[in-house]
């Protein structure tokens, strides 16, 4: 397979048949919590990508420099969410200092990343699924990419349920997870694919 | 009393799951079987306890500040151990929960009791209100995930319990990752309708 095509066949997979939302029920926090609105949730999609891609390279660098040639395998889910945590606050510092109109759109959602399981779910996908450096990179992307997208449509499909006449009882959360349902059956339909 | 009223605050009142709406990616992640559901439950229930312990008897000792960052270093030290001793006896549950165990460390459940409550309450009320959450976080596992399996399987805990027609041809999607959102959905819509009964 050529360099393209194992790029682009990572990127279906990660994207459509492996989402991280809908198949693998990761970050479902802010799927479910800050798809009000597109606004916002552009915002966060962007922020999310962003990490992903700074975790999974941080975290498999530690993974192959530090904790596999010292015997410190046992310590991936220690070092891993410190990594995580400290990131987001340089990232936080650093965005604040050099482009503060970027600050201003994402500040509040990276604070919530660090508590994100799709950013530690990717760091320790990476490490099981033996990724090399550049893979672990462009799976941090386009996982990040994937759940841009489906938040970004829940975010449009929630804004029209606004003035949609729902039941009484299924108002807010509720309805949002059986549109979820839905949005995850149609995304079932790429689980055929093959390449 | 009041001890005996933090322990059954988490089952129904302020059942994390349920309606908090916290800890949703392993609720819907590890429910497809109920011995899965048991097994993340008491996991995630027996981390909640120890760091429940620590963090309340660390509360004094740790900056206002850097709280957060130390919460989690607590919380991450007893998901490690529980990984191990679940790889070392129950190897094939551990395997079929897979990523969601060192994930326990990023429930908000767990970061949540420890900011809301371990962090301002002495020892034995913050396990008791461990002990109450963390059974609560599990009962409401194992009844998505019974939902889930005798729907999408026909079995309860591996035993048949649907007539033998419905078990050739279950109703699939249940146990697929539709059917988890599906589920979930409908079982908040019902509580929420229970709720609006009782307060009528």
């Amino acid at each position: 397979m050529s360099f393209i095509t194992q790029i682009f066949t990572l990127a279906v997979f990660a994207i459509f048949v492996n989402n991280f939302v809908l198949s693998k029920f990761l970050g479902l926090c802010p799927y479910i919590g800050v798809s009000k609105k597109i606004d916002s949730a552009v915002g966060m999609g962007m922020a999310v990508i962003f990490v992903m891609t700074m975790a999974s390279t941080f975290t498999w660098l530690i993974q192959e420099y530090l904790l596999t040639p010292y015997n410190l395998e046992y310590l991936q889910t220690i070092a891993f969410i410190l990594t995580i945590a400290s990131l987001v606050q340089l990232v936080e510092m650093v965005i604040q200092k050099t482009a503060p109109s970027l600050y201003k759109s994402l500040g509040v959602f990276l604070p919530l990343i660090t508590t994100n399981c799709a950013v530690l779910g990717v760091s320790i996908l990476n490490i099981q699924e033996d990724y090399n450096f550049l893979g672990a990179i462009l799976n941090g992307l386009f996982s990040g990419l994937g759940f841009t997208l489906v938040l970004v449509l829940m975010a449009g499909l929630r804004e029209r349920l606004e003035k949609a006449e729902v039941p009484e009882a299924m108002k807010g959360m509720p309805i949002a997870f059986v549109v979820a349902g839905c949005m995850a059956l149609a995304f079932l339909g790429f689980s055929g694919l093959n390449f | 009393m009041k001890l005996f009223k933090e322990f059954t605050k988490g089952f129904i009142k302020e059942n994390p799951v349920f309606i908090m709406a916290l800890g949703l990616c392993p609720t819907l992640a590890v429910t497809s079987s109920v011995e899965n559901a048991i097994g993340m439950g008491l996991a995630a229930t027996f981390v909640l306890v120890c760091s429940n312990i620590f963090i309340s008897l660390l509360k004094g000792l740790i900056p206002d500040k850097i709280r957060i960052p130390c919460f989690i270093v607590v919380i991450a030290s007893f998901v490690t151990i529980v990984d191990m001793v679940m790889y070392a006896y129950t190897p094939e549950i551990h395997k079929s929960l897979g990523l969601f165990i060192p994930l326990i460390v990023v429930n908000c459940i767990i970061l949540g009791r420890a900011e809301a409550f371990a962090s301002k309450n002495s020892v034995i009320p913050s396990i008791m209100d461990g002990l109450g959450m963390g059974l609560g976080f599990t009962l409401a596992l194992v009844v998505i995930g019974s939902i889930r399996e005798i729907l999408g399987a026909g079995q309860w805990l591996g035993m048949n319990v649907m007539p033998a027609g419905y078990i050739e041809s279950p109703m699939l999607v249940a146990i697929l990752a539709p059917g988890a959102f599906i589920i979930m959905g409908l079982l908040m819509a019902t509580i929420n309708l229970m709720k609006k009964k009782q307060g009528a």
